[in-house]
């Protein structure tokens, strides 16, 4: 079965050894772990996890069910590239003197919608958002130029439906009772 | 709400006390000793027993959890007394049997820094817990212990373990509880879907050989007359999983018998033949399946099922009804059509007959020398006349105990399936027995298992549980003999064993026993057993090299189930 890129996007409750319990899921079935990022969501007190993964269809399902079956977790998807919006942030770190000796890296800053955060007389920290292949083309044409130090974040995504499905689920949980109350 | 300042430790055996707790299994230790030391004035109200090693304890409360439907509780100290709670804890995951497993932790400020009998608790139990918590303050104590006992209990069962550091335990605070009836991350029970259960009953409905496959779930649900009622409406032959044995009684008409690799000729055969298969609370085990590419793929599937992440792991449903099934049984009873399938329940039928014939008679009235388990099987049944308690360990002597105990009664089975863990038997054989001291308890253990948890004889004398052991001895790890056997060229690397006098050992920790190796003496043997008072060990020197069959060796199809 082909394999490719999945967003998964869990949503849980803030509590400690919860990242442990979700990576567990992924290291039983040999999965690796592309992307990762945490973060508290829209909704104060529940923490949203953005997982990339590459793996096929059924897996996906199946390790997605495993994830939201965690007694913390709220709810869990996994979206395929073309339902998501997403970006990526990098920063760059290059020496003020290849700036001061020619244009090009400013070419390079206008031609990839990077910003400059920081200048001092020893570096220079330049910022861009982006997809992966972006952050990675200008760290590839920046390189010439000696980058002293690269980094990159994890993803961050959103849907491409009008509403966060989180808390379109949180309603749904009192108004349609999807729990029978023990 | 009343509240009143107590310790942490104390608050720990109040928060027992309001779930009902009245047993625990458990072993003291330098983290857990400020518990303890409260136990100590709340004997009247709660009976701590002490087991002869942790792994004991997790095991006794699985066996009791199982035979009662309620939670097993165990306690034990950090480090070392947690980790060997790991396989108890691991089995019940697997099994999903309600424990919860407190251990004491080093106090709060040393956590993290190697002290003395520390260890990762966390880190260690998350992938073989359904949940866990370490709590480091004393007024959160009555908040987690009431959601360790809602998880534990609810949706699909399962083990909880919690760590308390020992500065928790000391700290005083103002005591109130209040039991936990909602989590909101965690849907225990789904909302049913009707238009599900009208689409399986519809399936059903207009099925020609339907097979139901009758799994734990069904037991854990309390769900066993619902079932009843669902597969006599339609007259459905219904098999079972290992952990669904004693859901329903076995000399019911419509029991065809076990699934899976030692399983009945027909269940698995008729597996491939039917059109429409049921899968009641059960999981789709590999042991169940053989190769899951060559599994019923002729027929439709149903499955009704409380855990989401089942459906569709390893056979894909056509319909699902996620939901607590006897629920689901009673959403779904009154779209169920009376109906008749004689020709197709005829045909388990001769297929029980063609077993019996080739592999049952032998088994269970040898005319062979050497005694069989089978036939030790047989005579406990014709006593005890389906009214006892069985509980195994696991190999080749599980697999006999299932295949010929008689049942009456549900919640009559206890055995380690998912995990096959051997040393299960006795502890849990003595967590029956406090869980359920009216009834007959029969471990039926291997020479191997019975020697990987032999110090829990101590615990068994100590409480005066009067457990039927019953020890069947062919000097070897058989299951793994039998493989050697058949797929390593008899090549009995490290199975043979040189066995102690079991019935000295017994003796030792003041158990009366004996041992049969003649026929003639079977019978008698094994009146006696049952005659005693108190716990007893019956020592059957069984055939050395006999092998369990039917077998579906692994990675065959069911329907090229070997019957020899």
């Amino acid at each position: 079965m082909e394999e490719k890129e999945f967003t998964i996007t869990a949503f849980s409750e803030n509590s400690i050894g919860l990242l442990n319990r979700i990576t567990i899921i992924f290291t039983r079935r040999g999965l690796n772990i592309e992307s990762l990022t945490v973060s508290e969501s829209a909704i104060h007190g529940i923490f949203k996890f953005t997982i990339v993964i590459r793996t096929n269809q059924i897996l996906i399902e199946k390790v997605v069910k495993q994830i939201e079956k965690i007694v913390d977790v709220l709810r869990a998807y996994y979206l395929c590239q073309d339902e998501i919006i997403f970006q990526e942030i990098a920063l760059y770190k290059v020496p003020t003197k290849a700036l001061t000796q020619s244009t090009e890296i400013e070419g390079l800053v206008r031609k990839y919608n990077a910003r400059i955060l920081e200048v001092t007389s020893g570096y220079t920290v330049i910022e861009k958002t982006g997809h992966k292949d972006e952050t990675q083309q200008l760290f590839d044409d920046m390189k010439k130029f000696g980058v002293l130090q690269f980094t990159r974040s994890g993803r961050v995504a959103i849907t491409k439906a009008t509403k966060e499905r989180l808390s379109a689920y949180l309603e749904k949980l009192d108004t349609e009772k999807l729990r029978v109350r023990i | 709400m009343k509240t009143r300042k107590v310790s942490g430790s104390e608050a720990v055996i109040l928060s027992l006390l309001e779930e009902g707790v009245d047993t625990i299994f458990g072993y003291p230790g330098g983290a857990i000793m400020p518990i303890y030391d409260l136990l100590y004035d709340y004997q009247d109200k709660i009976n701590h027993i002490l087991t002869r090693h942790e792994q004991g304890a997790a095991h006794a409360a699985q066996g009791y959890a199982r035979v009662t439907g309620r939670v097993g509780v165990c306690m034990v100290t950090s480090g070392p007394g947690a980790t060997n709670l790991t396989t108890g804890l691991a089995d019940a995951m697997l099994d999903s049997t309600p424990i919860i497993c407190i251990s004491g932790q080093v106090i709060s400020g040393l956590l993290g820094t190697d002290a003395f009998q520390e260890t990762d608790v966390m880190g260690f139990s998350m992938p073989i817990t359904k949940w866990n918590i370490q709590i480091t303050k004393a007024e959160d104590i009555p908040e987690m212990m009431a959601r360790a006992f809602f998880i534990a209990t609810t949706g699909r069962p399962g083990p909880v373990m919690i760590d308390i550091t020992k500065d928790a335990q000391f700290a005083e605070f103002d005591f109130s509880y209040e039991k936990c009836r909602d989590v909101r991350s965690y849907v225990p029970r789904p909302k049913l879907n009707m238009n599900y259960v009208e689409k399986a009953a519809e399936l059903i409905n207009n099925a020609k050989k339907p097979l139901a496959l009758v799994g734990q779930g069904v037991i854990l649900s309390g769900a066993e007359k619902e079932m009843l009622a669902f597969i006599e409406k339609a007259e459905i032959p219904a098999a079972w999983t290992l952990l669904g044995n004693s859901a329903m009684p076995t000399d019911h008409p419509l029991n065809v018998g076990m699934l899976g690799m030692h399983g009945n000729y027909g269940p698995n055969i008729k597996t491939n033949e039917s059109d429409l298969l049921i899968a009641l609370g059960m999981r789709f085990d590999d042991r169940v399946t053989g190769n899951v590419k060559t599994y019923g793929t002729q027929a439709k599937v149903v499955h009704f099922e409380i855990d989401h992440s089942e459906v569709n792991k390893i056979v894909k449903a056509d319909v699902a009804v996620i939901a607590d099934i006897k629920e689901t049984f009673e959403a779904i009873l009154p779209l169920i059509k009376k109906n008749k399938h004689e020709e197709w329940l005829n045909q388990f039928k001769n297929a029980y007959q063609y077993e019996y014939e080739k592999v049952i008679q032998q088994d269970i009235y040898p005319e062979k020398e050497g005694l069989t388990m089978g036939e030790v099987i047989r005579i406990i049944n014709e006593k005890m006349k389906g009214e006892a308690i069985l509980v195994t360990d696991v190999g080749q002597h599980q697999m006999i105990a299932n295949r010929y105990f008689k049942f009456n009664n549900s919640r009559s089975l206890v055995t380690s399936g998912g995990l096959g863990t051997m040393g299960f038997g006795l502890p849990a054989a003595f967590g029956a027995q406090t869980g359920q001291p009216d009834k007959t308890v029969v471990a039926v253990i291997g020479d191997g298992g019975f020697q990987m948890t032999v110090q829990e004889l101590g615990t068994i004398w100590q409480n005066k549980a009067p457990v039927k052991i019953v020890l069947l001895n062919n000097n070897f790890l058989g299951m793994v003999r039998q493989w050697q056997q058949m797929f390593f060229d008899k090549r009995y690397s490290s199975t043979e064993l040189t066995n102690p006098d079991f019935i000295t050992i017994a003796k030792g920790f003041g158990i009366t026993g004996t041992t049969v190796s003649r026929r003639d003496d079977l019978e008698g043997a094994i009146a006696e057993m049952f005659k005693h008072e108190g716990p007893y060990l019956l020592e059957v020197k069984v055939e050395k090299e006999d092998n369990v069959f039917p077998m579906v060796t692994a990675g065959a199809s069911v329907s090229d189930i070997r019957l020899e």
